[in-house]
């Protein structure tokens, strides 16, 4: 960890389940990470973002010590990253999931108490709840080596709960599941928020980061694009009408209230707060249109990700 | 308390890749081989039909042992060898390490648990088969070497500084390529020590200063020639030692390794698993 220009403070002002600053990683002349700066709160479902090679496992890498920065600082649960007593209120589940293949679901899990330092009498309880939220009490004496894909990434869940973490940092953790375990993953992360642990979650998945996150970075190339609740993030939405009789009047009403748009027959109004939709309509139906239908729209997360994107590449081209 | 977890966990993995099992088949096999071999030793007679001398007969006995311990020594250093290369980096090239290095563990308690769980391993092989080796030879001849505890522990140092090279390597390396360095680097050693052994016997400085600085930079040849010495009956050592017929002969040893070059071995070993610490330490994973 490099040091700050002023005496390092040992812990973070606000104990925030992560903080970086300026974080940077070089790898020789490639930059796998070029001043990452944000802050996820405790007790909340934070999604990291981004294409392939922006940076997002190797920020992972860098907040549990795997790897060491080139720059800038960075803590966990108020901790600088690394830190050897913290690594024990976290859990982990890397993108690379394997086990000893020769051990069994149970064993692995036992393993991972010990050097978790999980007082003993807790550890069978541990096991055997770990193995029960994942699905696997079924197979925790079957060795790790005859587990499919998807059971080796459940059991890896299931490593990551031990021990009542506080901050629990999944990388893409349901890369190998089927439809019903990218579920159960999704109900296993509201349940560890509702106990007030922080999830911090690498994934390429938008829709299930759009319906459990809370908040949510986009990165690229190393650095945060964007970052918010997810309302922050994907704006204050919109709404289209699907109408007929629209005047010079009625086209103005429209595009003081937000951008207009006409797509597939449908006049869409972006950036038009949902209070003020029926007075929008009232307005409209003064210059004479007819509304025959009003639909909110909300942009996607992914296509403000893509947005972000490209509208990145597009200065990079500049 | 994490070190001796990895060091439980190094054994297990032995043992549940039937490691353990395999080396004691064969073991036992070698050992009903030899031993039968032994017993037809005891029965060589004169041209004339009259039993060989119990002098002859243990100088014949004590050389078989000896070819016997090389090979075991062999199987332990390759042994050790092919077990310590991969030990580290197969676990960092597969991610295993990965949610294990995310836990609260030191990386030196890591490659203390590693080497401390393949120490025991070799001690408990070699401990194994010489004990067994020993007893089948006695039984079967009558001969008991002179130093089979000082045997065993030449052995078991040979294991330890060869499956120490290994776990350094392996922390930088493939485990093929570790092992491939370490098995190399082990036979040089062993044909510096024999180039050694002739210097000395006919006066070239420059030859036994090159194998005395093999013997220092790689010290399992060294501690071959202290188990070889604790093998040989001791009018043998004197009689053969007198001779120019000992030079460069791997299976005869006058004198046995120095108390300073044994220290030196214990440094050795201890330098060597501290810079496996430093390099492991300063491991992106």
């Amino acid at each position: 960890m490099q040091a700050a220009a002023a005496a390092p403070p040992p812990v973070s002002e606000d104990g925030a389940a992560v903080r970086t600053l300026e974080l940077t990683k070089h790898y020789g002349a490639s930059v796998a990470l070029a001043g990452l700066t944000m802050v996820v709160p405790r007790g909340e479902v934070f999604g990291f973002l981004g294409p392939n090679g922006s940076g997002k496992t190797t920020a992972v890498k860098l907040l549990l010590g795997l790897s060491r920065p080139t720059g800038g600082e960075a803590w966990v649960l108020g901790r600088p990253a690394g830190d050897r007593e913290t690594r024990s209120r976290v859990g982990y589940l890397p993108e690379l999931f394997r086990y000893q293949g020769w051990l069994s679901a149970a064993e692995v899990l036992g393993l991972h108490c010990r050097l978790a330092g999980i007082g003993r009498a807790e550890w069978a309880a541990q096991i055997a709840g770990a193995l029960s939220t994942v699905g696997l009490t079924g197979h925790a004496d079957a060795r790790v080596e005859t587990f499919s894909k998807g059971m080796q990434q459940r059991l890896g869940l299931g490593v990551a709960l031990l021990g009542h973490p506080e901050l629990v940092i999944l990388d893409e953790p349901t890369s190998a599941l089927d439809p019903v375990g990218r579920a159960d993953t999704r109900a296993i992360i509201r349940h560890l928020r509702d106990r007030g642990c922080a999830v911090f979650l690498n994934s390429h998945l938008l829709g299930e980061v759009e319906q459990i996150c809370d908040r949510a970075a986009v990165v690229s190339d190393g650095r945060v694009l964007a970052i918010g609740g997810l309302d922050e993030l994907l704006g204050s939405g919109g709404v289209r009408l699907r109408l007929t009789g629209l005047t010079e009047a009625g086209r103005a009403a429209l595009s003081r209230r937000g951008s207009l748009a006409e797509h597939n027959g449908w006049f869409v109004v972006n950036g038009v707060e949902a209070a003020a939709v029926p007075e929008l309509v009232a307005d409209l139906v003064a210059t004479g249109a007819r509304v025959y239908a009003v639909e909110p729209v909300r942009q996607t997360l992914e296509e403000r990700f893509l947005a972000l994107i490209e509208a990145e590449q597009a200065r990079w081209q500049r | 308390m994490a070190a001796l977890t990895i060091a439980r966990l190094t054994i297990r993995e032995a043992a549940r890749r039937r490691l353990l099992l395999a080396l004691a088949i064969l073991t036992v096999l070698v050992i009903g081989l030899t031993g039968w071999g032994f017993q037809h030793l005891s029965t060589l007679t004169n041209p004339d039909g009259t039993p060989i001398a119990a002098s002859e007969l243990r100088l014949a006995t004590s050389q078989v042992l000896v070819l016997v311990e090389f090979m075991f020594s062999a199987v332990l250093a390759l042994s050790a060898v092919v077990v310590a290369s991969p030990a580290i980096s197969s676990e960092l090239e597969s991610g295993v390490a990965l949610s294990m290095f995310a836990r609260p563990l030191s990386r030196y308690q890591v490659v203390l648990g590693k080497w401390l769980g393949l120490a025991a391993l070799i001690v408990v092989y070699v401990a194994a088969t010489t004990a067994l080796e020993l007893v089948v030879v006695s039984l079967t001849t009558g001969y008991v070497p002179p130093g089979p505890v000082g045997l065993a522990a030449y052995l078991i140092g040979e294991g330890i500084v060869v499956m120490s090279l290994a776990l350094l390597v392996s922390t930088r390396l493939s485990g093929m390529t570790a092992g491939v360095i370490s098995l190399v680097l082990f036979f040089l050693a062993w044909i510096g020590g024999v180039a050694g052994a002739i210097g000395d016997v006919f006066g070239s400085g420059a030859i036994k200063n090159a194998g005395t600085i093999s013997q220092l930079l790689l010290p399992t040849d060294a501690l071959w020639r202290g188990s070889v010495y604790e093998l040989e009956p001791v009018l043998y050592r004197d009689v053969l030692g007198a001779t120019t017929e000992r030079a460069g002969n791997p299976f005869f040893v006058q004198s046995p390794p120095s108390a300073g070059f044994l220290a030196w071995t214990v440094c050795w070993v201890v330098l060597i698993v501290s810079f496996t610490v430093w390099s492991l330490h300063r491991r992106e994973v």
